[in-house]
């Protein structure tokens, strides 16, 4: 088991990134930025990250207990 | 009990009645059996996934219903209220472990006891937080029994799928009214069965994750039925979007303004961790840390999933009701209607008063247990002054708890009959959040933040509080129409710059953002300019270093800030009140012989006790209480702040030292298996050295015995002839000459392992060598007729080497070749070969060769290739000495062979460049 401070590293390291793609203007490019099949795409863009960040999170935690 | 004609449709009272009582037991079913495994020790709530779904109790039936409204309303602005806590998620691993661990350290039971235990166990923070939380949080529960009424309601006129209409009734026959009494009931059973109010709730805990699964099925039912619809692939039909002018805040969608977006993340992330029911089940609910990694990844899962639907659904609402007249908070549940599925619209019902059921049943507790801990049992210990306590405290303790949740739910229930469909009812989720946030300074800032003192976070608190009154509140109350509306419009006395949502001229800001702003500026800076007026006391000082240092300072037993004289007895005493007689004699049983006393009588009555003691009654009554009632019957001699410092700093020197303490055994152990493993090659050439000597005894008893041998025949035989003698002292000589050889090759060798030798390096051409050696042994070659074929190369081929000793080694390899070759045709190549920056020397002969498995063995010590069944002639020493030789020259000897093409010892040596040459 990776030691709790690393951990803690990657799990901060992911949340800055969620920070990044989030809430910064990053996020405004795909107000406008039209649709695929139908779904406009600041939808596809706000629940893929969601669905990234929930994974990288389960991975970092998932493996560090084997 | 409505105005539709009861039982005419599909869905009775009677059904809708039986099957919520229905589930509602199911729910308590739950709930006792996950109390009756705890207490055999097997608890269901601690699984971690558990911990994790009982956090989705931050769903309430204001994101069952609402996400959709607020979506139907202004597109994807529902959504940061999920992605925040999502994010602040992240940082639990920190955050809320560090959270965690204090609160079990010290018994936490609430937000109110864990901001008051932080800043000096202040009765009065903790007093203030449960009051901004209380007028905080009802107007939340109101909204939560408005929607299980008016899920009710709506549900019953199925299969019409249009808004109720408002009729008044008496309230004893108000649905809400009956809802609140029912949850009352049910909370009472839940939450108040123990006197320990830090004891985990398992029961609840069991009940609260059971109902996330269902409101996450339901919603997730729905929502699959309507997307279906939606791509066209079966499901309800929906009319098209074509010239639906609503769908479009869906169909194109637009962030809502950039510092909203921030700001109702920051909001919820603050929420998810702050709310006394998140707090409940986060903080006091949780048994060990596994749970908060689990919860990490799990909760914001649960998150995702639940809000992956609310667009769709959203669209189809406004698709199937286009003329507005259904309002979008109840999408969610018209839709199944009007599709006309009754069993999914009953789902859904089910779904929302799982997520409303959960969210009153815990958020009543959390209160009542800060309203009796932090705030009437203050005020009754100040009233009893000086008198002696009532006899039995705790149990009184109990009542008062129940009815506190009483009290809450009827307050709950009087605010939702007057606000109604009021702004102030339907806007209340976020602006609760508001009011919640206002911990936030006072909660983090305390966990990192050594400074802090009492009055310091309660000016904040005060600062933050009164600025969301102003801001948020009272213009919830003027939109509503209890206040005038120039209060809203016009601001406070006409001033323009005192409008209360846009304050001092910042306008057009969402009323959230202003006001989230505004307050938490206030309190901020209230909170750090008041905590920097004097340095934190003794205590402060004390519980800051527990709640900074606490992922540090878990091993180390914490040294007690506690000087004075105690009374055991009185002591026990004192938790008997609270606790009964039978708990507090078992706890501090068990207390004794942790620490090796026999009885509870042997305890010393020191601090370590008298912390013990405290802390047990916190569990009860908050840390503030238990302070004062332990300092109420004992002799406390106060602590300086110097003394205090002292005895933290005493704990991080002996946490310095237990660090140097490991290093150096880390060290020792290190040294260890160095030793280890230097014996065990000690061991090693031991054995080597012994085999070594038998093999070298062994190899000078055959001539000695041949020796001896032929001189006794000699001695004892003088008949024999000449002829025969002759022959027998050629043997001898012979025999004595290998002897001599090979004790000298001994000798040799041994010296040049030990590096007694004198290298005489030079400057060496090896063709000379070559030469040299061959010359040596020219003679041995006539004798025995082998033919010796030379291929040098024109060059000199200048080497770095002792002469003698390479002319020594090519002898012993041409010796050696010598050997093997056939005394008839026997032929041996000499090769001298350079590549780039070595120079090779090979000797070829056309013997039987060498097996390939022999090919490192012929450079050990007495071990000849015993190829074709011969006895090998020579001492067996020639090979070793002639590597151990060349690897001090740093080059290296190796044998190449196939059986039939006879064999190849070879040696390489570094070649000298040629401006070394010159330059030597």
């Amino acid at each position: 088991m990776p030691n709790p401070t690393l951990l803690r590293q990657r799990l901060t390291a992911l949340f800055l990134l969620g920070m990044l793609l989030w809430f910064s203007p990053l996020v405004l490019r795909f107000e406008q930025a039209g649709a695929v099949f139908g779904i406009p795409l600041l939808y596809l863009y706000l629940f893929g990250v969601w669905a990234v960040l929930v994974m990288a999170a389960a991975v970092i935690l998932l493996r560090g207990h084997d | 009990m409505t105005d539709s004609a009861a039982g005419a449709g599909p869905i009775s009272t009677a059904l809708v009645v039986g099957i919520s009582l229905g589930y509602l037991g199911l729910l308590f079913a739950i709930a006792w059996w996950a109390d009756r495994r705890a207490a055999q020790g097997r608890s269901v709530t601690s699984h971690p996934t558990v911990y994790a779904l009982s956090l989705a109790i931050y769903c309430t039936a204001w994101t069952f219903y609402g996400s959709v409204g607020r979506a139907a309303a202004d597109g994807i602005g529902f959504l940061p209220i999920y992605l925040g806590p999502t994010l602040i998620a992240l940082l639990w691993g920190s955050l809320l472990i560090k959270m965690v661990r204090v609160g079990k350290a010290q018994r936490i039971t609430s937000i109110a006891d864990f901001i008051a235990s932080r800043y000096g166990k202040s009765q009065g923070l903790g007093g203030l937080v449960t009051v901004i939380a209380v007028v905080g949080v009802v107007p939340y529960i109101s909204l939560q029994l408005e929607a299980i009424a008016s899920g009710f309601t709506i549900l019953l006129r199925y299969p019409e799928a249009r808004m109720p209409t408002t009729v008044s009734r008496p309230f004893w026959q108000d649905t809400a009214f009956i809802v609140a009494l029912v949850l009352a009931a049910f909370t009472i059973l839940f939450g108040t069965r123990h006197r320990d109010a830090s004891e985990r709730h398992e029961g609840m805990v069991a009940a609260v994750a059971f109902e996330s699964i269902v409101k996450l099925g339901a919603f997730m039912a729905v929502g699959i039925v309507v997307t279906l619809g939606l791509m066209g692939l079966g499901g309800p039909e929906l009319p098209s979007a074509t010239g639906n002018v609503a769908a479009q805040v869906i169909l194109d969608p637009a962030l809502p303004p950039f510092q909203d977006w921030v700001a109702i993340s920051l909001l919820a992330a603050f929420a998810v961790m702050l709310l006394p029911r998140q707090f409940q089940v986060t903080v006091v609910e949780s048994s060990d840390e596994q749970q908060i990694r689990r919860a990490i990844w799990l909760f914001p899962l649960y998150l995702l999933l639940i809000n992956l639907f609310v667009i769709p659904i959203a669209l189809a609402g406004l698709l199937t009701f286009p003329d507005g007249t259904v309002e979008a908070d109840t999408f969610v549940l018209m839709l199944p209607i009007a599709f006309d599925r009754p069993w999914l619209a009953l789902a859904v019902f089910i779904g929302g008063l799982s997520a409303a059921t959960s969210m009153v049943i815990v958020e009543t507790i959390a209160l009542s247990t800060m309203v009796s801990n932090d705030l009437i049992l203050p005020l009754m210990l100040r009233r009893w002054r000086g008198r002696p306590l009532h006899a039995d405290v705790g149990r009184m303790l109990l009542l008062i708890r129940r009815g506190a949740i009483i009290v809450i739910l009827l307050l709950g229930y009087a605010y939702y009959q007057v606000a109604a469909d009021a702004y102030a009812l339907v806007s209340i989720g976020l602006i609760s959040f508001a009011a919640i946030a206002q911990f936030a300074p006072a909660v983090i800032g305390g966990l990192y933040w050594r400074g802090g003192t009492r009055e310091g976070a309660a000016a904040g608190l005060l600062a933050g509080f009164s600025m969301w009154i102003y801001t948020l509140l009272l213009p919830s109350f003027a939109k509503s129409g209890w206040l005038p509306p120039t209060f809203h419009d016009s601001g406070i006395l006409g001033i323009d710059a005192l409008r209360a949502q846009a304050l001092f001229g910042f306008d057009g800001w969402n009323e959230i953002t202003h006001s989230l702003f505004w307050s938490l500026c206030a309190n901020i800076s209230a909170f750090v300019l008041v905590s920097s007026l004097r340095a934190p006391n003794a205590t402060e000082a004390g519980q800051a270093s527990a709640f900074v240092d606490a992922l540090r300072r878990r091993s180390l037993t914490g040294q007690p800030l506690w000087r004075g004289r105690a009374d055991i007895t009185e002591l026990i005493h004192l938790s008997e009140r609270f606790l009964g007689t039978r708990r507090t004699r078992q706890a501090f049983a068990d207390y004794a012989r942790a620490r090796g006393s026999t009885s509870i009588d042997g305890l010393p009555a020191d601090g370590e006790t008298v912390e013990f003691a405290e802390n047990l009654l916190s569990g009860a009554i908050g840390g503030a209480s238990a302070r004062v009632m332990v300092a109420s019957v004992t002799q406390e001699e106060a602590l300086g702040l110097d003394e205090v410092l002292d005895i933290l700093d005493e704990a991080s020197q002996i946490r310095a030292y237990s660090h140097e303490l490991e290093q150096k055994s880390r060290e020792l152990e290190a040294a260890t298996s160095e030793l280890r493993a230097a014996n065990l090659q000690l061991t090693e050439l031991d054995r080597l050295k012994d085999d070594f000597m038998s093999s070298v005894t062994h190899e000078l008893r055959t001539p000695l015995s041949a020796i001896r041998a032929f001189s006794e025949i000699l001695y004892d035989d003088p008949e024999i002839e000449l002829e025969e003698r002759k022959r027998f002292l050629g043997i001898l000589v012979s025999e004595t000459e290998r002897l001599s050889r090979l004790v000298n090759q001994v000798l040799d060798l041994a010296k040049i392992e030990s590096g007694h030798v004198d290298w005489c390096i030079e400057d060496v051409a090896l063709a000379e060598v070559v030469e040299q050696a061959i010359a040596a042994i020219g003679q041995l070659l006539d004798k025995r007729g082998i033919r010796l074929q030379r291929e040098l190369p024109p060059l000199p081929l200048m080497v770095h080497a002792d002469r003698d000793r390479l002319v020594q080694v090519l002898v012993n390899l041409l010796s050696n070749a010598a050997k093997f070759a056939p005394s008839e045709g026997g032929l041996i190549r000499v090769v001298l070969s350079a590549t780039a920056d070595r120079v090779r020397v090979c000797v070829h002969d056309n013997g039987p060769g060498i097996p390939p498995d022999d090919l490192d063995l012929i450079f050990e010590k007495f071990r000849q290739s015993a190829s074709g069944g011969e006895k090998p002639i020579g001492t067996g020493l020639g090979l070793p000495i002639s590597r151990r030789i060349i690897e001090q020259l740093g080059g290296r000897v190796w044998a190449e062979a196939g059986l039939d093409k006879g064999a190849t010892l070879c040696f390489e040596l570094p070649l000298l460049e040629r401006d070394d040459i010159t330059a030597a």
